[in-house]
């Protein structure tokens, strides 16, 4: 249990570390996730300790969101005046970049397949 | 009596453990709630949370920076979770080979089309330069999104809360959208649904299937990465 949160933040704090020295536009838990990727593929297996603090996060992802979301109370008097453009806007840009991923992804995918 | 209940207050209301509590118990009763509705796609658990906390540190007038001291504790969890996501990459990682080339031509075409929906879109129904600025980045994850709202002239703090709508929204309504669409290969589906609704796709990607999940996660950090690079030269494109 300690050793696989334990290998979860110091992969994190080394994602971060990285992400620092060369500035890239990354987020560091982004890096830390490669990083460990790695680290399991080398080994040839993902430990169990560390299945399953991945499935205990993993399960309740949603839950880490809230705090950030309660922010929205710093910005209620903006919303108030903007609030439907801003829905409009999110509703069709998410529902639109979703489509065009998922059929870009698979025609490609098609694409591949068809000619063998 | 009520001397007593006020410094019981002033005590909770100086420790981060008041907040940090109310928001899981929040949680867990909104999950509970959602659950005997029937799971609502609109009124998941994040939202109804999101209302009640809201609610409650109005009345009490509670400062959203005394909130988030406690609060703060489960924010940071947000870290070691996505690093924990390399568990379900590396169980999908066959799959992740066979559909590397056609996942890194939609991580372009898709980030590239979240963020010019995102603009046009919003200039259209006539959002201020200002709230456009802070919607361009509003699909990839919390972190880097306030970033990159920061360095173009957003409102870093509005970019948060647009981020989590567009997650909500994602969450909420991807499962059918693609459905409706008749994409059915969970990597495609996992990976549609975190790049453009990153963590909270991602979240709800994996309570629908584990390779989807793990789809979700990769797509949601690449598109961090990939949007991060396109957002300066697309405003200038797009010519805001």
């Amino acid at each position: 249990m300690v050793n696989a949160l334990l290998a979860l933040l110091a992969f994190q704090l080394a994602g971060e570390v990285l992400v620092r020295a060369v500035g890239a536009p990354v987020p560091g838990p982004v890096v830390g996730m490669l990083l460990l990727f790695l680290a399991i593929r080398i080994r040839g297996r993902v430990p169990e300790p560390l299945q399953r603090a991945s499935q205990g996060l993993l399960g309740n992802l949603s839950l880490l969101f809230v705090p950030a979301g309660v922010g929205v109370i710093v910005h209620l008097q903006l919303l108030a005046a903007d609030w439907w453009r801003l829905l409009i806007a999110i509703v069709a840009s998410t529902l639109v970049t979703l489509l065009v991923t998922a059929l870009v992804m698979q025609g490609m995918i098609q694409m591949r397949r068809r000619p063998q | 009596m009520s001397d007593q209940i006020v410094s019981i207050w002033v005590y909770l209301a100086q420790t981060p453990l008041l907040w940090l509590t109310a928001t899981i118990a929040t949680y867990q009763v909104a999950t509970a709630m959602a659950r005997r509705l029937g799971a609502p796609p609109l009124l998941n658990p994040v939202l109804l949370s999101i209302i009640a906390l809201v609610m409650i540190l109005s009345v009490t007038r509670t400062p959203y920076a005394t909130y988030f001291a406690g609060a703060q504790f489960v924010h940071f969890l947000l870290g070691p979770a996505t690093v924990a996501l390399a568990v379900p990459l590396y169980q999908a990682e066959r799959k992740l080979r066979q559909v590397l080339l056609p996942g890194l031509a939609a991580l372009v075409v898709g980030s590239a089309t979240g963020i010019a929906s995102a603009v046009l879109i919003g200039k259209a129904v006539g959002l201020s330069d200002l709230a456009l600025r802070s919607l361009a980045p509003k699909s990839i994850t919390t972190p880097i999104a306030m970033g990159i709202a920061e360095a173009i002239g957003g409102l870093p703090s509005l970019t948060a809360v647009l981020v989590i709508l567009t997650g909500m929204v994602g969450a909420a309504l991807a499962g059918e959208v693609l459905d409706m669409a008749r994409v059915r290969d969970q990597s495609v589906r996992g990976f549609a649904m975190g790049l453009a609704s990153h963590g909270l796709g991602t979240a709800r990607a994996l309570q629908l299937d584990p390779e989807a999940g793990a789809f979700a996660g990769l797509a949601m950090g690449l598109n961090g990465a990939m949007t991060a690079m396109l957002v300066p030269v697309m405003l200038r494109v797009l010519g805001l």
